[in-house]
């Protein structure tokens, strides 16, 4: 497992290759990228506050769940903080199993359950102010399913 | 014990954190010690369903004991992905 909470950009490319290649007979990587969206229009910056110390706790606990549930040989998560622009890429997942089903359920758990239950917080930055993203209700509905 | 506040919990109270020299046996006695303090401190703890709390890095419950806590650390529902 590899858990990755960083201030500067990544290289989704590099990240997924590097990721495949060191996996041994798995036949299945499946990978999720999430990147900054200018909804208004008038998005300037996306600011992430996070709990350092408690974030990769909490990283890695979602990655254990997600290994227990499911037959993975390896996952990444990798979450950015600080001040990105609109288009940034802020976070990615990556898992690896021998078959598909595994590897794409997981990493659909990983994000169901780091979007609200790993301590980050987003704040929107516009020409009419700041602020900070709600939780949505679908989000922790989310949850259930698992 | 440290209090830690993020997002707009911090912004509401002014700082990032407090250090606590009682001994409050539960979450819910921390926030009543909290909300006696100062009026942005009231205004913060007004409505607990738009918080949540971790006590040593783990989520908890407002109702969950202190005993041995270290740290607490009260933000809104979380956003990241």
């Amino acid at each position: 497992m590899d858990i990755r909470v960083q201030e500067v950009p990544f290289d989704l490319g590099a990240e997924a290759n590097a990721f495949a290649a060191r996996q041994t007979g798995m036949g299945a990587v499946v990978t999720f990228t999430g990147i900054v969206r200018d909804l208004g229009g008038d998005l300037a910056a996306m600011e992430i506050e996070h709990y350092p110390g408690m974030t990769e706790k909490a990283l890695r606990a979602i990655a254990d769940e997600a290994a227990d549930r499911w037959q993975i040989g390896d996952a990444l998560i990798l979450h950015r903080h600080g001040r990105l622009a609109p288009d940034e890429m802020i976070m990615m997942v990556a898992t690896a199993s021998r078959h598909r089903t595994d590897a794409f359920q997981a990493a659909e758990f990983l994000m169901d359950f780091l979007k609200s239950r790993a301590p980050f917080w987003k704040k929107e930055v516009t020409e009419a102010g700041e602020d900070w993203v709600a939780a949505r209700v679908e989000d922790e509905d989310a949850l259930s399913r698992w | 014990m440290d209090v830690l506040y993020f997002a707009w919990v911090r912004e509401r109270i002014g700082h990032p954190k407090d250090r606590i020299e009682s001994t409050p046996a539960t979450v819910m006695d921390l926030v009543e010690e909290l909300r006696a303090r100062e009026e942005r401190y009231a205004a913060a703890f007004s409505d607990l369903t738009a918080l949540r709390v971790a006590v040593d890095q783990e989520l908890r419950d407002f109702d969950a004991p202190l005993t041995g806590a270290r740290e607490v650390a009260f933000f809104p529902p979380m956003t990241g992905g």
